[in-house]
């Protein structure tokens, strides 16, 4: 249980979210605070991904009911930039390529935005490089990507390292994690992972989802919720990820009250 | 897609009007106003025959309906004879320097970012200004001609340089070539005139700012580019008009020769007054530009950023006839509000080994219509000869369009020739993953579409790389949002 005198990071309450006419977050409630990890479970089509797309602002998902306090602010009327400029920051599960846009003219464009919003001055081009080197080496990602297209043809893996580069480049208050292992081999997971817990730290909130418990073995969350058919039906502590391992998710479809209860 | 559907709804920046004094002819076109034109130039008696054969053609085709009506463009008839076919500012006197330009004149080419007297000081460009029918100052000249460097209003050079004029004027575009090209070679009445010597490399950018400004008139203006034996020049080209409500019509043509060993390098940034978002108004691009490659080894590029007009028809072309020439065609245009393009350009390979690329990025927003046509030819003797085209579209939006109309004639075996063709559209999850990173979405927009155009964008001399840039940018402004 998470102390009550902790700063709330971020407040879901009752969220009902829909997307092309079907509803698809049936009531969330959720509360995260600074300096925890918490992850997110769910079969495939629980609404794990509709969440972080509703809390970045994606213009697909419309919000029918409830409400998301992020830091004191009314997340729901931010544009989805203002949303990055306060520190929110969604690692995609499929990063786009943006062909003819070099990563580096990318992240610089969108560093110098947030710092610009948080009264910061812009980096040149030279302070970014030293600062965007020292994070490269976070994420093990080689200098030659700064080069290259966003994410044009880039491996899985390589776009989800960029991703974590991003992360580690934009220091947000929260990160959301959007399924961040999936499509990785082993290798590329601990890489990603490492670069995930070297950004922990007291001030910043993690909301990691994924489908499998693999990726919390590397990132052991604080507190594990679990999504089915749009609700939350059970949450716990990191041991309730190895339940699911074993018992997959099908027993909570049956028993969704009992979930609840343990 | 509703945030980016309600398109390019920006200000267009050159739209104002300079009130000065004119000297026009009146509307209409026939032997005396080809004979008003020649004669208010003091051109030499072969130059009025060729304008009057130009004119008899142009009459002969206009009566059996032969404008062309192939290109994907629709607008209502043009009235030839409604048509102002010269206006000039009064200048009182012959000038001898630019200072004695009419301070109104270097205040609109200021206004327009372009200033002559600055320009002298400020950067490497040599600036030949046209303002309606004539050439009002050219920059740089007398620099240029201690290397031997002709560059003046063509005016001047048929004038001063008759042999060079005549022995190159209609040998890539003869007078009857097409409707457009046959108006203008009966009635242009400036542009600019270029020649570098052999062996010489031009130490700056030749440039022509041409400026729409009277009501009622057409502009024809010709240019003619010869880089004789191992001679390089780099040349680029602006264009602005006003905003009216009425459509003006602009039929330029343009001729390069390039000899053995030459290079010429033509940029185009085409900013002409696009009309507004019902369509109403803007010019009517009508051009016809064609480089010869004569030369063994001699190379041509044409490099284009077409963002105004509204409706663009011009297919820069290159005649690859010399053995191991190089034909290049670089193109971003763009269609916005309800503008219309149809562009693309001819390679047509004659000699053995020659090459060419073709680059044409076109991007539609709004109710924009445009359509990439292009020719590739090979000759019976282009023996090796090559060629690399891919035509690229972007969408923005649901109700504009992207065609593409590819030709091909390969009439030699030995010959390789790859078409690439792609169609996208700038989507909600590209958009969307900026933003998500903070970057507001009338920069994300600008920021893909330029990267879209960078293979195009980087052909451009500096300066103008950057001007195309947020022109492309400008040209999007209030698109999204």
């Amino acid at each position: 249980m998470s102390a009550a005198s902790k700063a709330a990071v971020l407040e879901i309450r009752d969220l009902h979210a829909s997307a092309g006419g079907n509803e698809i977050l049936k009531g969330i409630d959720l509360t995260l605070d600074a300096g925890e990890v918490h992850a997110i479970m769910g079969p495939n089509g629980s609404g794990k991904s509709t969440l972080a797309n509703v809390l970045a602002g994606h213009p697909s998902v419309e919000v029918t009911r409830g409400s998301v306090v992020y830091d004191g602010k009314d997340l729901l009327k931010l544009a989805p930039e203002e949303r990055a400029c306060a520190g929110l920051f969604l690692a995609f599960q499929y990063p786009v390529e943006i062909p003819g846009v070099t990563n580096s003219y990318f992240l610089k464009a969108s560093l110098n935005a947030v710092r610009r919003h948080r009264g910061e001055e812009e980096l040149d081009a030279m302070d970014f490089l030293t600062l965007v080197r020292d994070k490269m080496k976070l994420a093990e990602i080689d200098e030659k990507f700064l080069h290259r297209a966003i994410n044009e043809g880039f491996s899985g893996g390589e776009k989800k390292r960029n991703e974590i580069l991003q992360l580690a480049l934009l220091e947000p208050r929260l990160a959301i994690l959007d399924e961040t292992d999936s499509g990785l081999d082993i290798d590329a997971l601990r890489i990603v992972a490492d670069g995930v817990n070297r950004l922990r730290g007291p001030d910043r909130a993690m909301l990691v989802i994924t489908h499998y418990q693999r990726l919390l073995e590397y990132i052991v969350p604080d507190r594990v919720h679990v999504l089915a058919e749009g609700r939350v039906v059970t949450s716990g502590g990191k041991e309730l990820a190895l339940e699911l391992d074993k018992k997959g998710y099908g027993w909570l479809e049956v028993e969704p009250a009992q979930g609840s209860a343990g | 897609m509703s945030d980016i559907e309600s398109l390019a709804q920006q200000e267009y920046k050159y739209g104002f009007v300079t009130e000065i004094e004119e000297d026009r002819a009146p509307p209409g076109l026939d032997e005396s106003t080809v004979r008003l034109i020649s004669q208010k130039k003091n051109e030499p008696q072969w130059l009025l025959d060729w304008r009057l054969k130009a004119l008899r053609r142009f009459l002969q085709m206009l009566e059996t309906e032969q404008e062309p009506t192939w290109a994907k463009v629709d607008y209502p008839k043009i009235d030839y004879q409604k048509i102002v076919y010269y206006s000039a500012p009064v200048q009182k006197k012959q000038l001898e320097s630019l200072d004695e330009v009419d301070p109104e004149l270097l205040r609109t080419y200021d206004k327009l970012g372009i200033s002559l007297l600055e320009q002298k000081r400020l950067t490497g460009v040599a600036v030949d200004a046209v303002f309606d029918s004539v050439s009002v100052a050219t920059t740089f000249k007398d620099e240029l001609q201690k290397q031997g460097i002709i560059f003046c209003s063509f005016s001047e050079a048929v004038l001063e340089h008759p042999e060079l004029v005549r022995k190159y004027l209609g040998s890539v575009v003869p007078y009857s070539d097409n409707f457009f090209a046959c108006l203008n070679s009966a009635v242009f009445s400036d542009g600019s005139f270029a020649y570098i010597p052999k062996g010489v490399r031009c130490p700056m950018e030749l440039s022509t700012y041409f400026r729409i400004n009277s009501a009622g008139t057409g502009q024809f203006e010709r240019t003619l580019l010869v880089a004789d034996e191992s001679a390089y020049v780099s040349y680029l080209e602006g264009c602005t008009a006003p905003m009216r409500d009425e459509n003006q019509l602009h039929a330029a043509v343009v001729e390069l020769v390039a000899l053995d060993d030459a290079q010429i390098k033509y940029a185009t940034v085409q900013n002409w007054y696009p009309g507004d978002e019902n369509g109403v108004g803007g010019i009517y691009n009508f051009v016809t530009k064609r480089g010869a490659c004569r030369g063994r080894r001699s190379k041509i590029s044409w490099t284009q950023v077409e963002t105004g007009s509204a409706i663009t028809w011009k297919y820069p072309s290159c005649i690859l006839q010399g053995d191991d020439s190089v034909g290049e065609f670089y193109s971003v245009a763009m269609t916005a509000r309800r503008q219309q393009a149809d562009t693309g350009t001819k390679m047509l390979h004659i000699g053995r080994n020659t090459k060419s690329t073709i680059i044409s990025k076109g991007i539609s927003a709004g109710h924009g219509q445009q359509s990439y046509r292009g020719l590739v030819r090979i000759g019976p003797k282009a023996k090796g000869a090559r060629n690399y085209s891919q035509c690229d579209s972007l969408l923005l939006g649901d109700e504009c369009g992207a065609h593409t109309f590819p030709y091909l004639e390969v009439k030699n075996a030995s010959a390789t020739v790859e078409h690439e063709a792609t169609t996208s559209k700038i989507g909600e999850d590209q958009l969307f993953y900026c933003r998500q990173r903070g970057i507001s979405e009338e920069d994300a927009v600008s920021m893909i579409v330029n990267g879209f155009c960078k293979e195009v964008l980087r052909e451009l001399p500096m300066e103008f790389a950057v001007e195309a840039q947020n022109l492309l940018g400008l040209s999007l402004e209030g698109s999204v949002g």
